[in-house]
């Protein structure tokens, strides 16, 4: 048995799912196996981005999950994302006529130099806008972000099943419509 | 030691001299009297989830346990239980690290792991979808068995342990949110032991009966060879006892004493006088009768082949009163061992054929389970079997 320090459980706690290592056990092929906070394993590009997950969902649309990394002295854009799961958007939550909707992020995310930005239910995430077929749970789901210097981020998301998220999505010039 | 009254009544309260406290940390407070910040290591126990073999199977049992079977609907295939499997090894990893699972919704609730377990059992369903031979089958009947189907059978099984109940509660909570996708919850059963700092490590529990129970479990090399194949296996017997304790209130000490072959106080057997005394059953009392009766639990349960020995692992239960006040209280009975058939059910088959015990003890669910090896960290559990 191992008595982990209580700093290290208070940072967990606070940083929640942020701080939390990718698992090897979850099979994904974009695997950093960081064995602590402070160890993140970037690549030799400028992002990575840790623990991801996706909404699993038998139709419709859904979201991409996980924790943006930059390791990097300088901000760092995500301008796209693709899946050959599904069409995908870069979105955002924002307040619409008094109601939180989700709706196209203008400009990309961008991930402050040396920080983390999270991307999870109610924040910024990565849309499904129309999943070619089911994406059941435990189903790998591959995607590539694009930054705004044209390199590219490949990695892999596990689909676990999950009851929140449904926010409402409001394309860019159409009324809110029930989403997720 | 009461750390205040010590203090106070000590009329030293100068910094530095708080003797014997745990953290070393002192703490000023608004008398200027200083206390000793308490250490707590209960709640950040970490038991590793990888490794050639499971966790929570030899694992010192922590205090608390929810084992939690399911059952798979009919048209499962491997690729789904695959599936299953890759996400609930991903959760019981992080969640044992202390870490929230993915997805987990109330994060803070994970992080203090309190030596959590999770161990993974396939029951025989869960080969027959996959296409496998099952390595266990279920028990044969034994005429003191009264199952109930509400406790009994399972294609999968959790087994969660944890020296805290709320981390118990809420890895629960998320292995179920993640199973239900693949598999219906068919039982849980919840136990208890002594709570982490009662004892020594390797104490044997006490069960609501008052019996030492677990005194002739295996340890060290003994334990490894009766409890794991080759491969890092095991295998699980999950039984439900329910105890008689309106019937068990009637008997004197010296009855209940005889039930078992050993003392109550102590746990000694008969022809000893601590609790690890191996008992002599060849000793015979001055009207020529075996010291040890030939009817008590410990005479029928006691296993001479190391290799045939169990490694009892039982969790107490403690349900609620009627209105009468009858308890609902017994044994979540749990043990593992290389080969059922070799090991468990020669036992069993004493016990029941002749066991006083069984006046006051009532089999009400059974269940078993193949306890696949452990998985690397980037494997997962059953990858052997499903992969």
């Amino acid at each position: 048995m191992q008595t982990l320090a209580r700093r290290s459980f208070a940072l967990a706690a606070l940083a929640t799912l942020s701080v939390t290592t990718l698992s090897a056990c979850g099979g994904t092929s974009a695997e950093t196996a960081a064995p602590a906070p402070t160890a993140t394993s970037a690549p030799a590009g400028a992002l990575s981005i840790k623990d991801p997950w996706v909404k699993a969902a038998d139709k419709g649309m859904t979201a991409a999950f996980g924790t943006l990394v930059n390791n990097t002295d300088k901000d760092v854009t995500v301008v796209r994302v693709a899946s050959p799961a599904s069409p995908m958007e870069l979105h955002e939550m924002a307040m619409d006529d008094g109601k939180m909707v989700m709706r196209p992020k203008e400009g990309g995310f961008v991930v402050k130099a040396k920080a983390n930005h999270e991307l999870g239910p109610g924040g910024d995430h990565l849309m499904l806008m129309n999943p070619s077929a089911p994406i059941k749970p435990g189903d790998e789901v591959q995607f590539t972000l694009t930054l705004s210097d044209g390199s590219t981020i490949p990695f892999s998301a596990v689909a676990k099943p999950f009851a929140g998220a449904g926010e409402s999505y409001a394309p860019s010039g159409v009324p809110s419509m029930a989403g997720m | 030691m009461r750390r205040r009254s010590l203090l106070r009544g000590g009329a030293l309260a100068g910094a530095g001299v708080v003797a014997g406290a745990a953290a070393g940390a002192s703490v000023a407070r608004g008398d200027d009297t200083p206390v000793a910040a308490p250490s707590f290591t209960t709640g950040t126990g970490v038991i590793p989830f990888h490794g050639v073999r499971q966790a929570g199977v030899t694992t010192e049992p922590p205090a608390h346990a929810a084992f939690v079977a399911f059952t798979l609907p009919g048209g499962t295939d491997r690729r789904a239980l695959g599936r299953m499997m890759r996400l609930l090894s991903d959760d019981a990893h992080r969640l044992t690290r202390g870490e929230p699972a993915l997805g987990d919704t109330d994060a803070p609730l994970a992080v203090l792991p309190a030596r959590l377990t999770i161990t993974f059992g396939f029951g025989p369903g869960l080969y027959r979808a996959a296409g496998e031979t099952a390595p266990v089958r279920d028990l044969p009947a034994f005429k003191i068995d009264r199952l109930e189907k509400r406790w009994s059978g399972g294609d999968l099984l959790l087994q969660i342990c944890a020296d805290d109940p709320l981390t118990v509660t809420h890895a629960q909570r998320m292995l179920i949110k993640d199973t239900r996708p693949f598999a219906a919850v068919r039982w849980v059963q919840t136990g208890f032991r002594r709570s982490p700092g009662m004892h020594e490590p390797g104490f044997t529990q006490r069960n609501v009966m008052g019996q030492l129970d677990g005194t002739a479990n295996p340890t060290g090399d003994v334990m490894d060879n009766a409890v794991w194949a080759a491969d890092g296996s095991s295998q699980l017997v999950v039984r439900r006892i329910r105890a008689e304790m309106e019937k068990w209130d009637l008997l004197s000490v010296t009855d209940k004493e005889n039930s078992v072959g050993r003392r109550m106080d102590t746990g000694a057997p008969f022809t000893g006088v601590k609790e690890h005394d191996e008992p002599d059953f060849a000793a015979l009392d001055s009207t020529g009768l075996p010291v040890m009766p030939d009817y008590a639990h410990v005479t029928r349960a006691h296993v001479t082949d190391p290799a045939l020995k169990i490694l009892r692992r039982p969790y107490n239960y403690d349900g609620v009163p009627n209105a009468a006040g009858h308890p609902d209280s017994g044994l979540v009975f749990a043990s593992y061992q290389a080969d059922i058939e070799r090991q468990y059910v020669p036992i069993q088959r004493r016990l029941a054929d002749k066991d006083l015990l069984n006046e006051w003890i009532t089999p009400i669910g059974s269940a078993v389970f193949a306890v696949p090896p452990g998985c690397a960290a980037d494997g997962w559990i059953g990858e052997r079997v499903l992969g």
